[in-house]
């Protein structure tokens, strides 16, 4: 067997790779296979509903196409939020956490006023088959949205108790790996669910 | 022993990497609307949006999620439920008829 070798925390494992990190990509391969479901799903569906809306009716492409780039934007500063945690730079840490936070509490309102919307405009998880696929992809997406905005709110906190030094650095990592996660689903729903229609 | 930190420092880009990442996700966002809206790409919208799409999750996955750096072992664990996931919506598609060669 190889040398063992010790991973950031410090820990000495047998694969040399943290053990946390190592289960979060393990995390992440089977949130994969989840969206990977609905989104299959709602292809299946596409095209299969018997009366409306239909997509092309009520889909808001230049209001999905701003809380997309908000999205994009928000792992910018997740990772330069993680660079700062990294070097030990307490307020730069602060600003970037609370933006990414931010920005995800943005996409939420975004998506809040597109599903308000569209219920007002008569579509609902009940109406047909394209909102039953939909709001449950796109729903699911956004609970995943709202967990990553609480998890960078609890790790603002902490840095403003003094406890997220870059001995530290591994859970922003962690937070941030999951953050990019959510990121790289919407990339995916904004292509195949909101631009092929 | 070198601190955890600078172990971190040392795998992932700098903030000049990041930067560029974010204006080469920004301007393929734009390109995928402008080619939404443009009539004449309708007949090649779907893979022109498809790889638009896959390189801005490529980009994504290996700089901001530092696959690209990391140990190979991630790329594993990740890859592997990726092309599965991959696999099933392509093989339930074709089971449901939506490439057009049930009947």
């Amino acid at each position: 067997m190889t040398h063992a070798a010790a991973p950031a925390s410090g820990h000495y494992t047998s694969t040399g790779l943290d053990n946390k990190k190592l289960a979060f990509w393990a995390f992440i391969g089977s949130e994969c296979l989840l969206f990977g479901s609905l989104i299959s799903t709602y292809l299946v569906y596409k095209g299969h509903s018997v009366r409306g809306p239909t997509p092309h009716e009520i889909l808001n492409i230049p209001v999905t196409s701003v809380s997309t780039f908000d999205l994009l934007m928000s792992s910018l500063a997740m990772v330069l939020a993680l660079a700062a945690v990294s070097r030990g730079d307490k307020i730069w840490a602060r600003v970037w956490l609370g933006m990414t936070a931010l920005l995800g509490l943005v996409f939420l309102s975004f998506q809040f006023y597109e599903f308000s919307s569209f219920v007002r405009e008569g579509l609902t998880i009940k109406t047909n088959l394209f909102g039953s696929t939909f709001f449950t992809l796109t729903g699911t997406h956004g609970a995943h949205v709202a967990v990553g905005v609480l998890w960078l709110l609890t790790l603002l906190v902490r840095s403003f108790q003094g406890k997220l030094g870059p001995e530290k650095a591994l859970n922003v990592e962690i937070a941030g790996l999951y953050w990019h996660f959510v990121d790289v689903v919407w990339i995916v729903i904004f292509t195949v669910v909101y631009l092929i229609q | 022993m070198s601190h955890p930190a600078e172990h971190a420092e040392h795998r992932h880009p700098g903030t000049g990497t990041y930067l560029a990442i974010a204006a080469v996700l920004f301007i393929i966002t734009i390109v995928e609307v402008g080619v939404f809206y443009v009539p004449a790409f309708k007949p090649v919208l779907a893979p022109a949006l498809l790889t638009l799409s896959a390189v801005k999750f490529s980009l994504v996955v290996m700089f901001y999620m530092h696959l690209k750096f990391d140990s190979p072992l991630f790329r594993v664990i990740f890859t592997l439920p990726l092309l599965l996931a991959l696999g099933v919506g392509i093989a339930l598609m074709f089971l449901f008829g939506a490439f057009g060669l049930r009947h």
